[in-house]
């Protein structure tokens, strides 16, 4: 796992991406020569190698929920924000639902619990968050730090320690029967964004919705997702990250390796293993062990991976 | 299609539910439960009301297919319902703004 990963091919990569380990709540990640690598939560040693930068994912918190399996998702939140805080992290990407209901005192909460990390948190709205007024609430609160990628659009971008992250909105305008949706403007956004960075950049794209179809019987996909792919095919290192699904997944094809992380407030069934896509019920002493147990990845024979436990599980 | 006027009477506001609804013999109802308008073809004659409620425990809406959409209901919390009367006959598609991959039809006779 040297530099050199980077400038080599695919194939490559993907033995890299065998090792990448998973937390339940928050993945750690961790760029070196362009590469990001995911590292323990809880574990800032192991994750942050010497001129490193590391960084971390918080997804689906869904303040305003409080109903069966997760009374207190503030409480899942902030623990969540303590363990990533631990790592210290130089950001952290926040990939939607916030909040449940998009309710001012919803957002109020999560951006209390969120903004006591004190690390720079970066957002991009969830279904949830754009209920009321076309999102323009949720822009307004959670981007303000951010130039929209047009006027009223939930998206940017920005540059931080050679990684150009991108920021992208797939939960509105959605149409009947599809799935998340970027829209032209966003893409034709998307195409100027990228073609002033150089092949060599490593690009993270970060979003609600997943960029590929995980089950589209869910409507867990997005429906222009491929057309963003194509414009970044060119880079040597791509990580999407995205949320929506409570569960970790991951992909890879070519230099783009696809993440969904866990949810900080309850987990959600494997695609297809129950009648519909709801919140799973867990016994509320094993919360938070479910949700960090339910998907660890485990690699044998690798001996630069490492296994991750639920960092939220007692 | 794409064209249709508006056709719809009135949007009657969830708070006007209270009403007991057993003593209104036009009223449809469909149910939101799995991610799943049930049933999701109804055919009613022309004003009914038809009345959504939502028994998933995540919230759904039921936005029409029109763009712009005809009608809209507010987002859906548990137990929320939605209601409307239909006065005037069609198809009338519809899905969950939220989850768009949830889609119902309302005939009108
Ligand atoms: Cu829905």
């Amino acid at each position: 796992m040297d530099d050199t990963t980077r400038t080599t091919n695919g194939t490559d990569r993907r033995g890299l991406l065998t090792c990448m380990l998973w937390a339940g709540t928050g993945v750690i990640w961790t760029v070196a020569g362009g590469i990001p690598r995911s590292g323990l939560l809880g574990s800032a040693q192991a994750a942050t190698p010497s001129g490193g930068f590391s960084f971390a994912q918080i997804s689906d918190s869904h303040i305003g929920f409080a109903r069966d399996p997760n009374t207190d998702t503030p409480a899942t939140l902030a623990a969540a924000v303590a363990q990533v805080k631990a790592m210290a992290p130089a950001l952290i990407l926040h990939t939607g639902d916030v909040s449940h209901l998009s309710r001012p005192a919803e957002f109020d909460t999560a951006e209390k619990i969120l903004g006591a990390s004190g690390i720079e948190t970066h957002y991009v709205p969830g279904e949830h968050d754009m209920l009321e007024d076309g999102g323009t609430p949720f822009i307004e609160r959670f981007q303000k730090r951010h130039t929209p990628g047009q006027p009223g659009g939930a998206f940017y971008s920005f540059d931080q320690q050679g990684i150009h992250f991108v920021g992208l909105n797939n939960v509105t305008d959605l149409k009947a029967g599809g799935l998340g949706n970027l829209g032209e403007a966003q893409l034709a956004w998307l195409e100027r964004d990228l073609k002033q960075r150089s092949d060599s950049t490593p690009i993270v794209v970060f979003a609600h919705i997943p960029l590929w179809t995980v089950y589209a019987d869910w409507g867990w996909g997005t429906d222009d997702g491929a057309r963003a792919l194509a414009l970044l095919k060119r880079f040597g290192s791509v990580t999407v990250l995205n949320g929506h699904i409570h569960q970790v997944m991951q992909k890879v094809e070519g230099n783009v390796a696809f993440h969904t992380a866990r949810s900080t407030a309850f987990p959600q069934p494997a695609p297809g293993t129950a009648p519909g896509p709801g919140p799973m019920k867990v016994e509320a002493g094993r919360l938070r062990s479910v949700l960090g147990v339910a998907s660890i990845a485990y690699v044998p024979g690798r001996s630069d991976l490492a296994i991750v436990d639920s960092p939220l599980g007692a | 299609m794409q064209r249709r006027a508006l056709l719809l009477s009135a949007l009657v506001p969830v708070a006007a539910l209270s009403l007991p609804r057993a003593a209104r013999a036009a009223d449809t109802e469909v149910t939101i439960d799995n991610f799943t308008f049930s049933p999701a073809l109804v055919t009613v004659s022309a004003g009914t009301r038809l009345i959504w409620t939502n028994r998933d425990d995540i919230p759904h809406m039921v936005v029409s297919a029109l763009r712009p959409p005809a009608f809209k209901s507010k987002v859906l919390d548990t137990d929320d319902a939605f209601a409307m009367v239909f006065d005037t006959p069609g198809t009338y598609s519809y899905f969950c703004g939220l989850h768009p991959h949830m889609q119902g039809m309302v005939v009108v006779t």
